[in-house]
């Protein structure tokens, strides 16, 4: 699925139900990923590349913590919410405490190559496919 | 401090509103906390991937009504291969019932958190009485 964005309303729409779709998806299952704790994350192929983005709102870049070690990605980190204390409190629906998730992916990834961003609440990691695992082209004689 | 605590999941739920969209996409309720100090309300909605200029904010007749619009162009090229959570735009509206100085509503964002800022008129604000 590719997105086009002639009628930005109409694709939001389709890339959103292309979202649900995966939402059964078993691609990840088959390792321990530990799946639906915090942080959530959806998985995107780009060309050969994989792309991991997980919405992490209110955590500083300094709270989290990224290791790769062969196809194993872990995410941890702690959220905090302050309040001043003598604030009456009317409403609490955000989260804080601390996470740590392993997403273990089904195809080899280049550890060197793996690239994080952070920006506006949204982790963004870039995952070169490992060189060994990109499919060949095979010449048929 | 950070809570020692695991971090639980909070599921994104779907905007329901009275009036229906006429575009079929869905939108989301950013999470959000609400406190009142003596001279303040204070407003913090989580909406992670809008960026400060596509949110909007507006006051009228008591009720605050935020949207944030994500900016959908940076998933192009991207095809999902397994999902966890579904990408929108984010609304929210609240009826106040302290009266809030219009004028003087300030806002932030951090990390894809806004915090709004609501002075209390004047009157609103609690006096102290004393009694000679």
């Amino acid at each position: 699925m590719v997105v086009l964005l002639s009628d930005p309303f109409e694709a939001l729409f389709k890339f959103q139900q292309g979202l649900d779709a995966f939402r059964t998806s078993d691609w990840l299952q088959s390792g321990p990923s530990g799946g639906g704790s915090y942080p959530l994350v959806n998985v995107f192929r780009k060309g050969d590349d994989l792309v991991i983005i997980a919405e992490v709102p209110g955590i500083d870049k300094s709270n989290l913590e990224i290791q790769v070690k062969g196809n194993t990605l872990r995410i941890a980190g702690a959220k905090s919410v302050n309040y001043p204390q003598e604030a009456g409190l009317h409403r609490r629906e955000r989260l804080a405490g601390r996470f740590a998730r392993a997403v273990t992916l089904p195809v080899g990834i280049e550890a060197d190559g793996v690239k994080a961003e952070c920006r506006d609440g949204i982790l963004v990691l870039r995952l070169p496919r490992a060189e060994r695992d990109k499919p060949k082209a095979i010449k048929v004689e | 401090m950070a809570d020692p605590k695991e971090l639980a999941v909070r599921d994104k739920q779907e905007l329901v509103t009275k009036e229906e969209k006429t575009v079929p996409a869905r939108y989301y309720v950013p999470s959000t906390d609400i406190y009142e100090t003596e001279d303040a309300l204070t407003v913090v909605m989580e909406m992670p991937g809008v960026e400060k200029k596509d949110i909007t904010v507006g006051l009228e007749n008591d009720r605050l009504r935020v949207e944030g619009q994500i900016d959908f162009s940076k998933y192009e090229g991207l095809e999902p291969v397994y999902t966890e959570f579904n990408v929108g735009h984010y609304a929210r509206a609240f009826m106040l019932s302290s009266k809030i100085d219009q004028d003087k509503i300030s806002g932030q964002v951090e990390d894809g958190v806004l915090t709004l800022t609501l002075p209390k008129v004047k009157e609103a604000q609690p006096r102290r009485i004393t009694i000679s």
